[in-house]
C-alpha cells in the first residue's frame, strides 16, 4: 500500500464533501416549489441527507487539514475556486425533470463510489461511507423510478427528459476520469478505482434509461474542471452568493 | 365497458390528479398498523416511497401499508343512530360487573 499524501487526502475529502454540499443546496432550492407536496418533502429529505453527509466529509477534511477550521468554515467561507465538486452537481435545477435526471446520474455514481468506500483502508472514510450508502440507496431508487415514469410518460415529459439527458450527459465523464489525486487514493486503497466504477454505472444507468425510453447522446465528450477546481461553470459562483451570504454579511452568526 | 379499450383507468380521476392513498404505519413496538394520514401518488410503489418521506422522517415506523382511498368501504355518518345508539342502553355488554383481584394487576 502506498503512503497517503495528506494534501491529496484533503483534496479527495473536499471532493466528496463539496459534491454533497453543492447538490444538497441545489436540491434545497426546490423547497416550497416542487410540483406536488409529496415531491417537495422527498426532495427536502434528500437535500438534508446530502447536507448531513457534507458535515461528515468536510468535518474530516478540516481535521486532516489541521488548521483549526471546521466543516462550517469550509462550506461557508471558501470561495468558488476552492470548491472541488464535479460540474454536474452545480448545474442549475432547470425544470423538475432536469433536476431528477441530474439527481439520477449523480446518485448512480454516488452509490457505486460509496459502496467502494465502505471497504476503504481509512477507517473514518469507511464509517462515513457505511452511514451514507444506506441513504443513497434510497436516493437512487427514487430518482431512477421517477426518471422512468417521466421518460416513459407523456410526449411532453419524454421530450423534457430527453432534453435534460442531452444537456447533462456530457457532465458524466468528469466523475469517472481519474487524475493524480484519484490515482493516489486508489493506490493506497483509500478509494475505489474510478475507471472500474464506470462499468457498474453504465450497466445500471443504461437499464434505467432504456426503460425510460431515453437515449444518451453520441460521443464521449466530457466537460471537466470542477473536481480539480480548475474551472467551474458560472453557475457555482451565483449559487455560493445565495448559500454563503449570511456568513459573509454577518461573520460568525449563529442560531 | 364493452367495446372500450381495456387500458381504460379503473376509476374516474379528477383531471390529472394522482389518486389518493391512505397510509398505515406500524411503530417500533410491534403494535398494529395505525392510520397516520393520506397522500397522493401515481402508483402503489410511489405511494410507499412518498409515505416513507412524508410520515416516517423521525423514525416513526418499521412497516408501511398503503391502500387507495377508493378501496376503503366506510360506514355512513347518517347511519350513526341505527348503528351505534342501540348499544348505549345495554350496559351489560361492558364487562364492568366483575371484581378483579388486586393480584391480577393491570387488565
Amino acid at each position: 500500500m502506498a503512503q497517503v499524501d495528506q494534501a491529496q487526502l484533503l483534496e479527495f475529502l473536499c471532493r466528496m464533501g463539496d459534491n454533497t454540499l453543492v447538490l444538497g443546496h441545489r436540491v434545497s432550492e426546490w423547497c416550497g416549489h416542487a410540483p406536488v407536496l409529496e415531491e417537495d418533502i422527498a426532495l427536502a429529505n434528500i437535500a438534508l441527507d446530502l447536507i448531513g453527509q457534507t458535515q461528515m466529509w468536510l468535518g474530516l477534511a478540516a481535521e486532516v487539514e489541521g488548521k483549526g477550521r471546521n466543516a462550517d468554515d469550509l462550506a461557508m467561507l471558501r470561495d468558488v475556486w476552492d470548491f472541488r465538486n464535479v460540474l454536474l452537481v452545480e448545474q442549475p435545477n432547470g425544470d423538475f425533470g432536469q433536476t431528477i435526471l441530474r439527481q439520477f446520474l449523480f446518485d448512480s455514481w454516488h452509490l457505486a463510489m460509496l459502496t467502494g468506500l465502505t471497504t476503504s483502508t481509512n477507517t473514518e472514510i469507511a464509517a462515513i461511507a457505511a452511514k451514507s450508502v444506506k441513504e443513497v440507496q434510497y436516493h437512487v431508487e427514487r430518482s431512477a423510478e421517477t426518471v422512468i415514469a417521466l421518460g416513459d410518460g407523456t410526449a411532453e415529459s419524454h421530450d423534457r427528459m430527453q432534453a435534460a439527458l442531452d444537456l447533462l450527459w456530457p457532465y458524466v465523464g468528469e466523475m469517472f476520469v481519474p487524475d493524480a489525486v484519484d490515482d493516489a487514493m486508489a493506490a493506497a486503497g483509500v478509494a475505489p478505482d474510478l475507471g472500474a466504477l464506470r462499468a457498474r454505472f453504465d450497466a445500471e444507468v443504461s437499464t434505467v434509461l432504456r426503460a425510460a425510453t431515453l437515449t444518451p447522446p453520441e460521443g464521449g465528450f466530457a466537460h471537466k474542471g470542477g473536481k480539480t477546481g480548475f474551472q467551474h461553470s458560472e453557475h457555482l459562483g451565483h449559487m455560493l452568493t445565495q448559500m454563503q451570504w449570511l456568513q459573509r454579511a454577518y461573520p460568525g452568526a449563529e442560531w | 365497458m364493452s367495446g372500450e379499450s381495456d387500458t381504460a383507468p379503473e376509476a374516474p380521476k379528477r383531471g390529472q390528479e394522482w389518486p389518493l392513498w391512505e397510509v398505515f404505519i406500524r411503530g417500533q413496538h410491534g403494535l398494529n398498523h395505525r392510520h397516520v394520514g393520506s397522500l397522493h401518488a401515481p402508483d402503489e410503489e410511489m405511494a410507499i416511497k412518498n409515505a416513507r418521506d412524508v410520515y416516517t422522517r423521525r423514525n416513526e415506523g418499521v412497516s408501511i401499508w398503503v391502500v387507495e382511498a377508493r378501496h376503503i368501504a366506510a360506514s355512513s355518518p347518517s347511519q350513526k343512530g341505527p348503528l351505534y345508539d342501540p348499544s348505549e342502553s345495554k350496559v351489560y355488554r361492558h364487562p364492568t360487573f366483575f371484581d378483579i383481584p388486586d393480584d391480577v394487576g393491570a387488565m
